[in-house]
């Protein structure tokens, strides 16, 4: 399904993937990977033997839509006990590490 | 790109390049909890209160999707006549500590407004490419370096705005300067505030303007490169941003380099904007469709049930008053914006004079009508361009109406304001020019700002010698009279 000379997925992909999810893998992870990750591209790119002209995408398997709930607020009175779990708090907030720049 | 915008010039910054700006707008709903969980949406809580498992990302939490927040949505849609339909939440996935679940639940491909457009005061319209659904992040605040990011020693956490409903709203690129911008941006606060979806608070963060801003050479057909300017937190710093990125723009062109496209931050101390983030990798944000929610559908029934409570928009009210007084919309805008065009046009409805009507609500009714009712205003107005009330008096009288309502002419009465006699006022005016010679050849043979002046004076004369009863007006188309001899 897949011509050898333009691979649908490589090493050099699955690199910069793993570094957008903050993942360190090793050489011999990246080479493992890789190829794991091509054969489920390739098992999914059987769809593109089917006609698919006309078929909406599908967003969920549920047929729902409009789940919805009422704006009815509730207290949770959550805050001591999920400070309690946090590595480090100071005044009531979560302290974390200096962030480089700006959310994005 | 849209309707109304080409026949303008724009307003150049520097001269022979164009600004071309597209806002994008985060409005908070007004809700009561966040868009996917029950915690409260409330501004100003102790840190952490307003928190729940959901809107800190634990493990095992699902979102639930808040009927109000949609339907608030809904109102925008309608309002800025969005195409509404069906909606697909997506994760928008990067890491930073105010986003505990390390994604972002928004609307990428799927909106739930599409494109629509607004109408600003003067009737040029501006394209909406789309309105979506997001939540909002929680709130860092970095501690040491003088609360700047880059030297910050460490930052804390306040979760109470994380997962409280936005509306981002994205502009097309159809404004072209500062001006341009203000005004988008005021109308559309002026919608929200409207229709009840948001406060529009832009100093309590609940509206936020991020700006995208090229230049080009005027005439060209293509776009520039354009940057995307974050944190500004007024109109003043709207307007100051686009300037100055705008002129940085240029200079790099010029200067012969390219304009990068990135992200910029506005310093509103130092007056300029600087850039953030380097990695261009930041921007790979891996969307896909949200497995946890199902999309949103609204049938025709909901949307027409809430189009049915709508109030009048701003663009409706301005065209309703510009009709009513025989003005265009520009000059309708101050009236609406006040809230005010409701008595202004009965007024009018009841016989007064439009001109005088706009020219009483924009200048003497700054703090509200008060007790004014519509029909007193009109009889107000009627005495004024009757004659019997100066322009002085009227708005004397006026005031009184504000504070205790009633009627005008007892209003009058009481002030002891009675019409001057126009036989008597003639022979003031005659005795005047007669005891004031040199001043009257001022008038008569001087340019124009000695006639200017000496117009001043015969009239100040006038109003010492009636204790300003008499109407400025009629004496200086006295004074006309006589100096063409009549």
């Amino acid at each position: 399904m897949n011509s050898p000379e333009t691979p649908r997925l490589t090493r050099d992909d699955v690199a910069h993937v793993a570094n957008l999810a903050r993942l360190t893998l090793t050489d011999d992870e990246l080479d493992a990977f890789t190829g794991q990750l091509a054969d489920v591209l390739d098992h999914a790119a059987d769809l593109e033997a089917l006609d698919l002209d006309g078929v909406a995408p599908m967003a969920n398997p549920f047929p729902l839509v409009n789940v919805l709930r009422t704006d009815t607020p509730v207290d949770h009175d959550v805050r001591d006990e999920v400070l309690a779990a946090a590595p480090s708090i100071e005044d009531e907030q979560f302290r974390v590490p200096p962030v480089l720049g700006e959310a994005p | 790109m849209s309707d109304g915008m080409g026949e303008r010039v724009s307003d150049a910054i520097v001269p022979g390049w164009e600004v071309v700006i597209g806002l994008e707008v985060h409005a908070e709903l007004a809700t009561a909890t966040k868009l996917f969980s029950t915690a409260r949406n409330e501004f100003g809580g102790d840190p952490n209160t307003n928190v729940d498992p959901v809107s800190l990302g634990l493990p095992g939490s699902l979102p639930v999707l808040n009927e109000k927040a949609v339907e608030l949505a809904i109102r925008v849609g309608l309002a800025l006549d969005c195409e509404i339909g069906r909606s697909v939440f997506a994760r928008k996935n990067y890491f930073y500590p105010d986003m505990p679940k390390d994604f972002q639940i928004s609307q990428y491909e799927l909106p739930i407004n599409g494109r629509g457009h607004l109408e600003l005061p003067d009737g040029r319209t501006v394209g909406i490419e789309r309105a979506h659904l997001e939540e909002d992040t929680g709130k860092s605040t970095h501690v040491g370096g003088g609360g700047r990011i880059h030297e910050a020693g460490h930052s804390l956490v306040d979760y109470n705005r994380a997962g409280v409903p936005l509306i981002e709203i994205v502009g097309a690129p159809d404004l072209r300067g500062p001006e341009d911008a203000r005004a988008y941006v005021a109308e559309l606060r002026a919608i929200l505030v409207a229709i009840g979806a948001s406060d529009g608070k832009m100093e309590e963060g609940s509206m936020r303007v991020d700006c995208n801003v090229s230049v080009r050479r005027e005439g060209a057909a293509e776009f520039g490169t354009r940057c995307e300017i974050k944190n500004i937190n007024s109109l003043r710093s709207l307007g100051r941003a686009i300037e100055y990125e705008a002129r940085r723009q240029v200079d790099l062109i010029e200067a012969g380099e390219a304009v990068q496209q990135q992200t910029r931050h506005w310093n509103e101390d130092e007056g300029r904007t600087h850039t953030l983030r380097s990695k261009e990798e930041a921007y790979d944000y891996r969307y896909f469709p949200e497995p946890d929610l199902v999309p949103v559908d609204p049938s025709d029934e909901w949307i027409d049930e809430i189009r049915a409570t709508l109030p009048a928009l701003p663009r409706e009210r301005r065209h309703r008053l510009a009709e009513a007084a025989g003005v265009d919309t520009a000059a309708a805008a101050l009236t609406v914006e006040r809230g005010m065009d409701d008595l202004a046009v009965d007024a009018i409805a009841a016989g007064a004079d439009a001109a005088r009507v706009l020219v009483h609500v924009d200048n003497n009714l700054a703090d509200g009508a008060g007790r004014l009712t519509a029909d007193a205003f009109a009889a107000l107005v009627a005495m004024e361009v009757g004659g019997d009330l100066t322009a002085t008096q009227a708005k004397t009288v006026l005031a009184d109406l504000v504070a205790s309502g009633g009627d005008p002419a007892a209003h009058a009465a009481t002030h002891g304001f009675e019409a001057m006699d126009t036989g008597e006022l003639e022979s003031l005016v005659d005795r005047l020019i007669a005891d004031h010679p040199d001043d009257w050849a001022g008038f008569v043979g001087g340019d124009d700002k000695e006639r200017k002046k000496k117009s001043g004076f015969f009239v100040g004369q006038v109003m010492k010698a009636t204790q300003g009863q008499a109407d400025g007006r009629i004496v200086n188309e006295l004074l006309e009279r006589r100096a063409a001899g009549g």
